[in-house]
């Protein structure tokens, strides 16, 4: 169980919060100009990295902010935590 | 006749105060402050269970938690009982009752040994090579293998005890109360750290707390008096906390720690009662120091698992600490010194001790010197071969060792004992380390695993880190908590240390027998029945990674996880396939370290509390016109109001002609509710509904379907706009949260430059939903200033009107196809505003319905339910509602997938109706559509989504998804069931009043 520290609220238990999957994917601007293949490369794939990985988290039973976090699945360890629009910290 | 063996009165055992208990149906006494373990073993009492494959009688090995044999059910037939308790483990109290496990008709007589007698025939894998064949015999197999396996019996009743969860938050946690832990709590809670200690007995001191060693001292005292002081000081320190009985089960990241502690179950039943039985401990610590200390490792020889084998340990810690003899004639077995103390500790006492076995050559230690003074035989560089004694050891044989360990010489000897104590060193329990996710490193030189690396956050003292001699541990764990806890020293550095050191090492994974191992029975997991020879087989059959031999011989997978055999089953392994133990790696410790009750993981959370419910402003109204509810997501919905003794289906056909004949009223409140503010409002719904929005005018209410990006249909429902930058969002019940979390992610992460506001207002409105033809008379009664012309207030508008002051929100909206009208009134004002309605349409026998009507009314009318007709694989376009999706919008969210080539494919299963041929036939939701009964396989074209018989068609009628079904009107297929194929035909959608002529009803 991890322990989060919203950049909004501070420390607080996993389970006030939901992940959101890989982070950084950002919605094409003009969908309908993309092939199928680009609109799928933006729909369904996603990382599963050994290392650090970039992930969405949301502080749902909380104050609902989304926010983005460096983690290092391997062993979990919690690199970084910033903001949306925030660009990942160097590795 | 039960012999006493309590031999002494011991300061930990109060012989005051006797005890009475049942074992196996015979009653026996002990004192209070013995388990029931060393009051079994006080009278001579070593058979206790049945192994779990050949069904050995087996006795008591341990005195700890680590127990793999001596497990009992307790209180038996009682809705109380409790399977797979370690007797080790239990404190008795007056009334305990407790049975063995795994053996029928009686733990003397049973029928399972004759497996014992077939273990030739059981080898590793057996099961899974014999009982796969054939395949369809499998269920035959199981059947029996279920009912001769098996552990305990779960209880068949409702557990009557109470359990509790709490929260801790503290700066330093210290899981183990042995000298280790003791001296870092203190130290800790000394300089300023709010500490928790935490240990599973119900005594603190660990092993040293009955240490009288002689060749153990601190500061010129036995190491037990000088424990005692400190204990006494540690229990009178502020900022400590202490929890003994209490069980750390798991450990996971971030320092998340569970402990089980246990409160009541050493209580008689009298004071039990009403109080908490076992708390689940949510621990959350800055620094976690972990003192679990080392669990002694048995020797694997042949026939090493006889009832009157145990650990030395154990019976050491029985004379010591119960005051308790576990024999008559008593002989040890070692590979190292801590057995010449277990010996010395039983002489001390008056004791009979044989002889020592020792696999050693010579050992130097001042110990030795003691235990020849003593007069007892020390057999050097010899094994046991062979022990006999079936329920009960009544000898071993014993042989010289080769010099390389491999084989025995010479003549054999044997020697009758009812007791042998087998020391084969010592395992640190690394169990809660490795579960924190941190990595282990062997130790060549010692055999043992221990922690790669403390850190900032962790730390291992004591001997769970390796450290076993008093000397090191003492002096590692002061440097260690000068580190660890930032302080300048420690309050015990200082003190003088005195203790025999270990010089001679000799270990031997596998000892020889003077039999082939084939014909020999070395057990490495007591519990699960494997032996060294299983996993030689697994080898043999080409097994090489230590995961896959545990699985294939079971070895560890029992309720002990293997505690005791696990590093022999490595050992062996990595002698056997010549390579090096370190380079195996372990197989994972997963928690609970030891087994938990459910009862504490779920706390409270138990019969009404199991979830939340939330219930509408109606409820209580409902309750007293006797409906029944349904449960949707978390709500308690009101399904049908059965008047006298009608049936389900009897109310909802009544509640359905009623609705369309006159007037209905259901209570909607629970729809989703999403107050949308803010000057992007419209663009906002443009991008996440599929149709347009910027045009609607201010007081229009407008049907919307939402797509996930993958163009699959998500949620659907009314929004309403009430000004120019302000809207009402309804969404479906279930949907609720959903949305409002989807919505705010794309407002928070794609379009932050939004000027948009959501807030969720499903709680604050309670809905009553008017429809029927006389709705609009109903609602001209309570607000007769209101123009109710359809010029004035047509199908799909809004208006805000007061009643009675309430101030409500009116949609002229319809989910039944009927003329209808949904009042929004604030939620401490629903019930008032409902049973208005109910007054004012008495004389038109208003029937207020429940959910399964409103289902049943929405089908006749072809209304789709998210979630019921659709399941995330069917879009707008698969629902045949192409009309709700807009060409002209650029983009809207799951715009782009409607035209990917799948979802564009033809032959995709699309949203048809149904109708039986024979129309009193209702068909079974979920049943399989086909188009040929002949076939073979037969082809699932798709399957029925929402079936009713409809009262005001007089006819079954259902909504289907099929594939290609757009192209297939008016085609015959077939739904085979169980019993009999029913004939179907393809239909329409919408059943009932296709022109919507009873939307706009005449006043
Ligand atoms: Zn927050």
């Amino acid at each position: 169980m991890f322990l989060i520290n919203c950049p909004y609220c501070g420390e607080r238990d996993q389970q006030e919060f939901k992940a959101g999957g890989e982070a950084h994917i950002e919605r094409p601007k003009q969908p309908t100009e993309l092939s199928d293949d680009q609109w799928a490369e933006y729909l369904f794939m996603r990382k599963n990295i050994k290392g650090v990985q970039f992930e969405r988290w949301n502080h749902a039973h909380g104050c609902r902010k989304w926010f983005n976090m460096a983690r290092d699945t391997s062993n979990d360890e919690i690199k970084a935590i910033y903001k949306m629009g925030e660009k990942p910290p160097p590795q | 006749m039960t012999k006493n063996l309590r031999v002494k009165s011991s300061e930990f055992i109060d012989e005051t105060s006797r005890i009475s208990f049942k074992f196996d149906g015979k009653t026996y006494y002990g004192f209070k402050g013995d388990t029931l373990a060393s009051a079994l073993l006080a009278s001579n009492v070593h058979l206790i269970g049945r192994s779990f494959k050949y069904h050995r009688p087996r006795g008591i090995m341990t005195s700890g938690s680590e127990e793999p044999n001596a497990i009992v059910q307790v209180n038996p037939n009682s809705n109380i009982t409790e399977p797979n308790a370690r007797a080790t483990e239990i404190e008795i109290y007056e009334g305990l009752e407790a049975t063995s496990q795994n053996c029928w008709p009686s733990v003397n007589f049973d029928i399972g040994g004759i497996n014992n007698f077939l273990a030739p025939f059981l080898p590793a894998g057996f099961y899974y090579k014999t009982f796969m064949w054939p395949k369809s015999f499998w269920k035959k197999y199981e059947f029996f293998i279920r009912h001769s396996a098996g552990l305990g019996k779960s209880p068949t009743k409702r557990d009557p005890d109470i359990y509790d969860h709490r929260n801790i938050h503290c700066d330093v946690l210290v899981v183990g109360a042995g000298i280790s832990g003791i001296l870092a709590a203190k130290n800790a809670a000394k300089n300023n750290y709010k500490t928790l200690l935490i240990d599973e007995k119900n005594e603190l001191g660990g092993s040293t707390i009955f240490e009288t060693n002689e060749n153990k001292k601190i500061n010129n005292t036995f190491s037990s008096e000088w424990l005692k002081k400190e204990i006494s000081e540690v229990k009178n320190i502020k900022n400590l906390e202490i929890k003994t009985r209490t069980s750390v089960a798991a450990y996971h990241q971030y320092n998340y720690l569970l402990a089980r502690e246990n409160l009541t179950d050493h209580l008689e039943k009298k004071d039990k009662k009403n109080k908490i039985r076992q708390r689940l401990l949510k621990i959350r610590a800055k620094k976690v120091i972990l003192a679990t200390g080392a669990l002694e490792r048995p020797l694997v020889f042949n026939n090493n698992d006889r009832p009157g084998i145990m650990l030395s340990s154990a019976v050491k810690k029985y004379i010591d600490f119960y005051g308790v003899a576990c024999g008559k004639k008593n002989i040890f077995f070692t590979n190292n010194d801590s057995a010449y103390e277990s010996a010395l500790s039983l002489h001390n006492k008056g004791i009979k001790v044989d002889a020592i076995i020792d696999i050693r050559e010579n050992s130097n230690a001042k110990i030795i010197k003691k235990v020849n003074e003593a007069g007892i035989k020390i057999y050097w560089s010899h094994t046991i071969v062979d022990t006999s004694g079936y329920k009960r050891l009544s000898d071993i044989s014993i042989m010289k060792l080769s010099n390389d360990g491999m084989s025995v010489i010479g003549s054999k000897t044997s020697i009758s004992c009812d007791c042998l104590g087998i020391a084969g060193g010592w395992t640190p329990a690394v169990h809660l380390y490795t579960q924190s996710g941190n990595k282990l490193t062997f130790d060549e030189d010692r055999n043992i695993f221990v922690p790669k690396a403390d850190n900032s956050e962790q730390i291992c003292v004591g001997s769970c880190s390796g450290d076993f001699e008093l000397d090191e541990i003492i002096k590692n764990l002061s440097n260690k908590l000068k580190n660890f806890l930032n302080i300048s020293q420690t309050d015990f550095e200082d003190i003088s240390l005195e203790n025999d050191k270990e010089t001679s090492k000799r270990n031997i994974w596998l000892l020889p027998s003077d039999k082939p191992t084939g014909k020999t029975k070395p057990f490495v997991d007591y519990q699960n029945d494997a032996t060294a020879k299983d996993i030689k087989l697994a080898l043999r059959e080409g097994f090489r990674s230590i995961e896959h031999v545990k699985r294939y011989t079971t070895t560890g997978m029992g309720t002990d996880q293997g505690k005791l055999g696990n590093m022999h089953a490595l050992g062996i392994i990595a002698d056997t396939a010549g390579v090096k133990m370190g380079e195996l790696g372990t197989t994972t410790f997963r928690p609970p370290y030891t087994p938990l009750t459910f009862g504490t993981i779920v706390g409270r959370n138990v019969g009404e509390f199991f979830d939340t419910f939330r219930r509408t402003p109606m409820n209580d109204w409902h309750i007293k016109n006797k409906a029944e509810f349904e449960n949707v997501g978390q709500w308690k919905r009101a399904w049908y109001y059965p008047i006298n003794d009608e049936t389900m289906h009897q109310a909802v056909q009544r509640e359905s002609k009623a609705a369309r004949k006159s007037a209905g009223i259901l209570d909607a409140s629970t729809l989703g509710k999403i107050d949308i503010q803010g000057s992007d409002a419209s663009e906002f719904l443009n991008r996440v509904y599929t149709n347009a929005w910027s045009k609607l005018a201010i007081g229009k209410c407008r049907y919307g379907l939402m797509l996930n990006e993958d163009g699959m249909v998500f949620d659907d429902g009314v929004t309403t706009r009430l000004g120019e930058n302000h809207y009402i969002m309804t969404t479906t019940t279930g949907g609720a949260s959903n949305v409002l979390s989807k919505l705010e992610d794309y407002l928070q992460t794609e379009w932050p430059e939004l000027d948009v506001y959501l807030t969720s207002v499903t709680d604050h409105f309670a809905t009553a939903s008017l429809c029927g033809p006389n709705s609009k008379k109903i609602l001209n009664k309570i607000i007769p200033e209101l123009d109710l012309s359809d010029e004035n207030f047509p199908h799909m508008s809004f208006k805000e009107v007061t009643v009675d002051k309430i101030k409500c929100r009116i949609m002229r909206i319809s989910f039944t196809g009927e003329q209808s009208y949904e009042i929004n009134a604030p939620a401490s004002f629903g019930e008032a505003v409902w049973e208005k309605c109910i007054e004012a349409g008495k004389e038109f026998d208003i029937t207020p319905y429940g959910t399964e009507t409103m289902h049943l009314l929405r089908a006749e009318k072809g209304f789709i339910i998210v979630g019921q007709d659709t399941d995330g694989t069917m879009t707008p376009i698969d629902l045949q509602m192409d009309w709700i999706v807009s060409k002209k919008k650029y983009d809207f969210i799951g715009k782009r997938s409607l035209y990917r080539s799948d979802t564009m494919k033809e032959n995709r299963k699309q949203l048809v109706g149904l109708l039986t041929e024979d129309p009193n036939i209702v068909l079974e939701e979920g049943a399989q559509i086909v188009s040929e009964l002949n076939q073979k396989p037969i082809e699932m074209l798709g399957h029925v989504t929402s079936s009713y018989f409809s009262p005001n068609l007089n006819k079954s009628i259902a909504l289907a998804v099929v594939k290609d079904g757009k192209n297939m009107m008016g085609k015959k297929l077939f739904i085979p069931m169980e019993n009999k194929n029913i004939g179907v035909t393809i239909s329409n959608t919408i059943f009932y009043d296709e022109e919507n002529k009873s939307i706009n009803a005449k006043l």
